[in-house]
């Protein structure tokens, strides 16, 4: 056991690297779909959004002040993001679910092709910032640096969103209208607004991991597909609107896909899949959802 | 261009297209009814089954290519527009039917029609396997599991490199016939009337089945699923058998293209044709299975005709179209002919008819 | 065995503290017209969905035929032979009011196995068209049902629970917004219908039910008052002061405004939604 263990130890940690970006990412979709109904398909591609930002600001060198100028942008960027968002969905909010996730589908279309001709179809790595692209020796094993800082701020961000979620009035709002839709406009809380925090919270949430992402993982076309589908199978496993859900679910799916890609490279889309199967065969609404969503 | 249908064909088939709200009208057997509409179908077959005559290899190529995604387009709307399921990943059925294809006609034979009717059966085995979760569920859960299940396909296409060429894709031998490949001359009008011959039948048996009782228990799931239950329904068989029949067909579209396409690579069952074929229902109208060819048609024009010219960005400009559409044409180009015909209902619309209930 | 079709025993249904139906007992001999009537919140409605099966009892026990089925799903009973209309419309607003009955009638006859033959479609048109012309909707039968008048989709609602060829059929206010002619021709309609078929009304229109049952139930925040035969009901004095002594509104007179009523039309509100 002990060995196993040490014999995957890179693995377990990369697993909790991915984790921790997943979470970041499916917080915002779970909490965005759980509160407004809205499926953001788009999300992948503000991910993808702030990892071309990053990419752009560290090309020519990587400091800090570009790194910290690559977060400030992306967040300033993933709050006009929801904005717009908002008020794009705004007009369908009375239309079946299937015509919004198909405006942000096309609005995912757009985005990523906009990219792809500003930065063509090239795979580009993007450097840490300094003293965090070395690596560290854990466990006789070396292990880079950024992304166990990565794992770290992932954790920090877990705890500050639970503290938000439990300890605040917005917590208790944003519960509630998770629990209870109509909650929101019968506590007399004007529910167009409720509707741009949201969407922005979860647009920042989006762009900025994607610069966090971007020196683990680089940037390329299609990664905004790959990251979507891997924030949704946690949110599906999570339960919608759960935080608590988006946190085990992103855990759970970092293990899975890191593990299985290393342990049985050849049926790591399997194993995946076969997770989220297996979660929804025993708990059709996912492992912390609100039961009234499966009905 | 193509245009394959007439809006009158199709008038008995547009339940909610708005334009038959008044006349009390005597009830006209619909044998007749059905005989009526027969008359522009077989016109527009025949006339299609004119163009190489008249037309260029480049357009006939194209048309091709729009009937190859059309059958797929209406195999995605008897899901989406018949029965109310939205899937996003229908791609998958599609790509299993053309890597099926693909290897049945590398290792086995490429004669007509083998490959595809064995496409057609791996796409509904596919769904068989599938569907029987992602049918389960409701609302925006199907919407996901189905991403995920189109997602996982290609994935494995691109992992499972020993046998589907990965990446590079899986080269597939030309068609033949018996042992013959087609007379190099003629081979582009060859395969289109090959392609053409296997739409008329796949549209012909979708378009019976959604007029079929079968077909009409569909659309009352679609509008109201308790009430089917309280009439003695039960929706989730009549989902899952319709879920495997549409993975057929979207096998069988599969196959043809990668007998025509002769590559098949992971993005055919990826995500983006899954995308780009719900903006072809959006289009065209979903629900009225014609539509979403014409909306197909369009699509595959800009991208594959005009995308040379757009300088390869022919997703931006569909991307922007799909936007638009979403808001302006709630029931596609269909919706547009029910407009002329009938008063323009005030009602909530929206992209699936009959949704608007929901209130 | 008995020759009682349908039988309650105890059946009751709560929504967190407030308790919708309280205990019922009933009894329905097969082809007797039974009017169930009481103010509204007596808990009409919510028994229906309880005996259909669309809404499951928090305890007690239905028995269909002498079958239990307490446990069984909606469609599962719908295929036995229970069928009803709802007190809010639930039609397929985008179909024509011929597939509208087509969807019920086309399920028809053995209770699963539908056929794809022609024949046994053409069977199917052919009885929706009968039932059209029954409840008078035969000339509109091409018309979508979003076009309809209230009193027509009411009429509609009948005659779509008809094509399922109840052995049960249960009726939640069908005389509800209908004409004089429209309700006398429903009245007409109902009692034509042969022994085979059971009735079970709910309605506040009593001319309709006085016309109409053989036996009445009054039922009173969710708990059973009162069974009877029509003549008996009337003359109970408790009965007459309460509902016909107010001009036919649905009231009992001995809490008009008391807090009990008050809780007992929330019940309702919750038992529809």
């Amino acid at each position: 056991m002990v060995d196993w263990f040490d014999a995957n130890l890179v693995s377990i940690l990369n697993g909790f690297a991915i984790g921790s970006l997943l979470f970041i990412l499916a917080v915002g979709l779970s909490i965005v779909f759980g509160m407004m109904d809205v499926l953001n398909l788009a999300h992948g591609a503000l991910y993808l959004v702030g990892a071309y930002l990053a990419y752009s600001l560290l090309d020519g060198g990587a400091t800090w002040g570009a790194f910290l100028g690559a977060l400030g942008l992306a967040a300033v960027f993933g709050l006009v993001a929801g904005g717009v968002l908002s008020g794009m969905t705004e007009p369908l909010a009375k239309r079946p679910i299937l015509d919004q996730a198909l405006l942000t589908l096309g609005i995912a279309l757009i985005v990523a092709e906009i990219l792809a001709i500003i930065y063509g179809n090239d795979v580009y790595r993007i450097g840490a910032p300094p003293g965090l692209d070395g690596s560290v020796s854990v466990a006789g094993n070396t292990y880079p640096l950024y992304r166990l800082v990565l794992i770290g701020i992932g954790l920090f961000l877990a705890v500050v969103v639970w503290l938000v979620m439990e300890k605040t009035s917005i917590g208790a709002l944003v519960r509630a209208a998770v629990a209870d839709r109509e909650m929101v406009s019968a506590m007399g809380i004007d529910n167009r607004k409720v509707k741009v925090g949201v969407l922005a919270f979860g647009s920042v949430l989006a762009t900025v991991a994607g610069v966090l992402g971007g020196p683990v993982y680089g940037v390329r076309p299609g990664l905004d597909e790959t990251v979507l589908l891997l924030a949704l199978i946690v949110v599906v496993i999570g339960g919608l609107g759960s935080v608590k859900g988006a946190l085990i679910g992103a855990l759970v799916i970092g293990q899975v896909d890191s593990l299985g890609r290393a342990l049985l490279p050849e049926l790591a889309s399997f194993v995946l899949f076969g997770a989220l199967a297996l979660v929804l065969i025993l708990r059709p609404q996912g492992l912390f959802g609100p039961k009234k969503v499966a009905s | 261009m193509s245009a394959p249908a007439h809006p009158s064909t199709d008038a008995d088939a547009t339940p909610g297209a708005g334009s038959t709200a008044a006349a009390p009208a005597p009830p006209v057997s619909p044998t007749r009814r059905g005989l009526l509409g027969a008359v522009p179908a077989t016109v527009v077959v025949l006339v299609l089954a004119f163009v190489p005559f008249f037309l260029a290899e480049d357009p006939v190529t194209i048309l091709t290519r729009i009937l190859v995604f059309g059958m797929f387009a209406v195999s995605l709307d008897l899901l989406v527009g018949i029965t109310g399921l939205p899937s996003l990943g229908h791609a998958a059925y599609f790509g299993v039917g053309a890597y099926t294809a693909g290897l049945v006609a590398v290792h086995w034979t490429p004669s007509a029609p083998v490959p595809v009717l064995l496409a057609a059966g791996a796409g509904a085995v596919a769904a068989l396997l599938t569907g029987w979760l992602a049918v389960r569920s409701h609302g925006v859960f199907f919407l996901m599991l189905t991403l995920a299940i189109g997602e996982i396909a290609s994935q494995l296409a691109l992992q499972l490199d020993d046998i589907t060429g990965g990446s590079n894709g899986l080269p597939v031998p030309s068609i033949r016939f018996g042992s013959e490949p087609f007379d190099a001359d003629f081979r582009i009008a060859y395969t289109y009337w090959y392609v053409l011959a296997i739409f008329v039948v796949g549209f012909a048996a979708m378009w019976l089945i959604s007029r079929s009782p079968f077909g009409l228990a569909l659309r009352g799931i679609r509008d109201n699923e308790d009430r089917m239950r309280s009439l003695g329904y039960t929706p989730f068989r009549y989902k899952y058998v319709v879920y495997i029949l549409a993975g057929g067909f979207a096998g069988l579209a599969g196959g043809l293209f990668a007998q025509v396409n002769r590559l098949v690579s992971p993005v055919d069952a990826g995500f983006a044709l899954s995308a780009i074929t719900l903006l072809a229902l959006v289009l065209g109208g979903a629900g009225t299975l014609w539509g979403p060819v014409l909306g197909m048609a369009v699509v595959v024009i800009v991208r594959d005709y005009y995308g040379p010219d757009l300088g390869g960005h022919g997703p931006l400009v569909l991307g922007i179209v799909f936007v638009v559409a979403v808001y302006v044409l709630p029931r596609g180009m269909a919706g547009l002919a029910g407009l002329l015909t009938g008063p323009r209902r005030r009602t909530r619309r929206s992209i699936v008819p009959g949704e608007e209930r929901t209130s | 065995m008995s020759d009682h079709l349908l039988e309650l025993s105890g059946v009751t249904r709560t929504f967190g503290a407030l308790t919708a139906v309280d205990g019922v007992d009933l009894a329905v001999p097969v082809g007797s017209r039974h009017a169930l009537i009481g103010p509204n919140g007596a808990g009409k409605s919510t028994l229906f969905k309880l005996v259909t099966g669309s809404m499951p009892v928090s305890s007690g026990r239905v028995v269909f035929d002498g079958t239990d089925v307490t446990r069984m799903s909606e469609s599962h009973r719908a295929r036995r032979g229970i069928s009803q209309t709802l007190q809010h419309s639930s039609l397929f607003l985008s179909q024509t009011v011929e597939r509208n009955v087509l969807m019920a009638a086309q399920r028809q006859p053995g209770g699963g196995r539908r056929s794809l033959l022609p024949r046994r479609q053409r069977a199917a048109r052919d009885r929706a068209h009968e039932l059209l012309t029954d409840v008078g909707l035969a000339n509109r039968s091409a018309a979508l049902v979003s076009a309809l008048s209230h009193g027509e989709r009411r009429q509609l609602e009948v005659a779509v629970a008809l094509a399922c060829e109840p052995r049960l059929l249960l009726l939640d206010e069908p005389a509800a917004g209908m004409s004089p002619a429209e309700s006398s021709r429903l009245v007409g309609l109902l009692k034509a219908l042969p022994d085979t078929v059971t009735l079970v009304i709910v309605e506040h229109d009593l001319d309709v039910v006085f016309a109409l049952a053989t036996s009445v139930t009054v039922l009173h925040l969710g708990k059973l008052l009162l069974t009877g035969p029509p003549d008996e009901v009337r003359a109970s004095t408790a009965v007459q002061e309460a509902y016909l002594g107010t001009g036919r509104e649905a009231l009992f007179l001995d809490t008009p405004a008391s807090p009990s009523l008050a809780k007992g039309d929330r019940t309702t509100e919750l038992g529809v939604g």
